[in-house]
């Protein structure tokens, strides 16, 4: 296994937005964190990465093995060895993460060079050939641009461009499509899904729509309020989702032949980390809720056809 | 950043209007200053005391003074003295500036915390004062005259670096570089200080106006270029005690002052709006 979290908590001081958090990522295989915003996606990305210290948190409990080395024994200096050169993270918006003032080829150029040591040259023959793998045309020409030259979608394969420029072995994606045109999103999420199966890398693709996660994802882990809701392979749980999250979550795709008006969210919005309530984090917004559902917290148990679910009144049962 | 692309601005503001004729004077009394010896039709500190106190005349251009030098010479060399002291001074000051602004936006704690006091006690004087006290504790004279300009506009560049790296360290492309294993370092001088730079830089080039009106004053006081050097402030002393006998003495080194300050100025606001930094110059 390329990736395993294991029971991963996240403490800021006294609040703990995320606990317990489980879920492994192989080569060659693409794992969806899903969630509403506020769900502790982006945490579980920064944690993953060793990140958590710039945003004042720190990692409370639970391991993260990569490679098999626990990343989470590692010191700051060790771990910024990882960062780039094994983990690359390709983030959210691409309007505002590239540099403005150097040229986007320089910037992808960097990363080839410090963290596979290449001269000058090699770097941009490298920049070049990863950006024509990415369908760019005329890849010299829009490396010489600036980013404000550059239409979203290619800033967002430039951003991918960097994080490929160190050949890692994991890529974490922190919804790397939110801010793009729907035509240019399912453009984005092709070309990392074929990255991943040419190159075999990892790939942790954060996102909150589900639509994407039913296009790409091999496996899928639910988050809500910094726990895990429901793991599974992408299928399966798309086809039988048993937690009621995960099947409203997949109720808010929409789909063909829906009456106008119909598509229905969640009710309700989710709850504050400072302000999380007892028993299972979801009871308020839930349909199926039961009376332990208020005091009891549902842990993730693993379930017999594979994935674990955290659920005391499931889909599918009595 | 290429050549081509930091001189971009530079060109854009000279094509506008008043970017154009304020970037004239500024080559022509910039020319005057290196090319003096070249140019002055005669010697700045050879006197001449029977063509004393002569009004403008086809022989002196601009007339004489009253040991009956030039002063077309004299306001071409004072040029050179006004130049090189404002421009150098400010460079020196803008420098200090950036790394004391970046270090204190970068490291944080209780070193910014230091800095941002010195700076704030010093923003609270004048700078007049803070180069008047300077040039008493050096010494009058050229050198002098520079540390004490240098110094007295170091909180202004201290503050703006340090306002503009606080801005951009939270940029998402700091973020980023750092989530793909960039050191504190790299992102200080590959990302920090290019983008802090330009706001920087036409501030230096606002505050050099500043340092020539300074520079003058502390020459009016007798406390810049000693003689027989020349320079517009201490032309314009010995002119004050003339100027109902001769006002072209203390009138035309002012001209030069206040034409060159107000021709920097024009072109610093031109070459904001090319850079479109305006926004950026104001929160600082």
């Amino acid at each position: 296994m390329l990736l395993s979290v294991l029971d991963l908590s996240v403490r800021f001081g006294q609040v703990e937005p995320l606990s317990g958090i489980s879920f492994d990522v192989d080569r060659g295989e693409i794992l969806g964190l899903v969630g509403e915003s506020g769900s502790g996606k982006s945490l579980t990305a920064m944690a993953v990465a060793g990140l958590l210290p710039l945003v004042g948190g720190r990692i409370a409990q639970g391991s993260v093995t990569f490679d098999g080395t626990d990343l989470t024994r590692l010191a700051e200096a060790e771990l910024r060895a990882y960062r780039g050169r094994r983990i690359a993270f390709v983030t959210q918006n691409p309007m505002t993460a590239l540099d403005p003032a150097q040229r986007v080829g320089e910037q992808i150029d960097v990363v080839a060079r410090l963290h596979r040591g290449q001269s000058r040259q090699g770097a941009r023959a490298t920049t070049i050939d990863l950006l024509t793998s990415l369908r760019i045309p005329e890849a010299a020409a829009i490396s010489d641009a600036y980013p404000h030259q550059l239409s979203g979608g290619m800033k967002q394969r430039i951003v991918i461009a960097m994080a490929l420029a160190g050949e890692p072995d994991l890529i974490i994606a922190d919804e790397p499509t939110t801010a793009l045109d729907v035509t240019v999103q399912a453009q984005i999420i092709h070309l990392l899904g074929q990255l991943v199966r040419e190159r075999g890398l990892g790939l942790m693709l954060i996102t909150h729509d589900m639509g994407v996660v039913a296009q790409v994802c091999d496996r899928v882990a639910v988050l809500y309020a910094g726990r895990l809701a429901e793991t599974h392979n992408a299928a399966p749980l798309f086809a039988a989702p048993r937690h009621p999250y995960t099947a409203a979550l997949i109720g808010c795709i929409p789909r063909e032949g829906m009456a106008p008006g119909s598509l229905t969210g969640i009710p309700g919005a989710v709850p504050s980390a400072a302000a999380y309530s007892a028993g299972c984090r979801f009871h308020a917004r839930c349909a199926r809720m039961e009376e332990r559902c208020r005091t009891e917290v549902p842990l993730p148990a693993p379930r017999p056809e594979g994935g674990a679910l955290a659920c005391h009144h499931p889909l599918g049962a009595p | 950043m290429s050549l081509a692309r930091s001189l971009a601005p530079v060109a854009r503001a000279a094509r506008t209007p008043m970017g154009a004729i304020a970037g004239l004077w500024l080559a022509l009394i910039v020319a005057a200053a290196i090319f003096a010896p070249l140019i002055a039709p005669y010697a700045y500190d050879v006197q001449n005391l029977p063509e004393s106190f002569q009004p403008p005349s086809s022989a002196h251009l601009l007339g004489t003074d009253e040991f009956g030098r030039d002063l077309l010479t004299r306001i071409i060399y004072g040029a050179r003295t006004s130049l090189s002291v404002s421009v150098i001074s400010i460079a020196i000051s803008v420098f200090a500036g950036m790394v004391l602004g970046a270090a204190a936006g970068y490291i944080g704690g209780a070193f910014d915390r230091a800095v941002t006091i010195v700076v704030d006690l010093s923003w609270s004087f004048p700078e007049i004062l803070v180069a008047l006290i300077l040039v008493a504790i050096i010494g009058p004279g050229v050198t002098g005259t520079m540390a004490a300009i240098g110094v007295a506009y170091l909180a202004q560049f201290t503050r703006l670096t340090r306002a503009q790296i606080l801005a951009i360290r939270s940029e998402t492309y700091i973020e980023a570089a750092r989530s793909l294993g960039a050191g504190g370092r790299f992102i200080l001088f590959r990302h920090l200080l290019p983008n802090a730079l330009a706001p920087v830089l036409v501030a230096g080039m606002l505050a050099t106006g500043d340092a020539i009106i300074l520079e003058a004053t502390l020459g009016f006081f007798g406390l810049g270029a000693q003689p027989p050097l020349p320079s517009w402030g201490s032309m314009m002393s010995s002119g004050s005690a003339l100027l109902f006998k001769a006002p072209w003495i203390i009138i035309l080194p002012g001209l030069a002052v206040a034409i060159t300050v107000i021709a920097i100025n024009l072109f610093g606001d031109a070459l904001i709006r090319a850079l479109d930094i305006k926004t950026r110059l104001r929160e600082a």
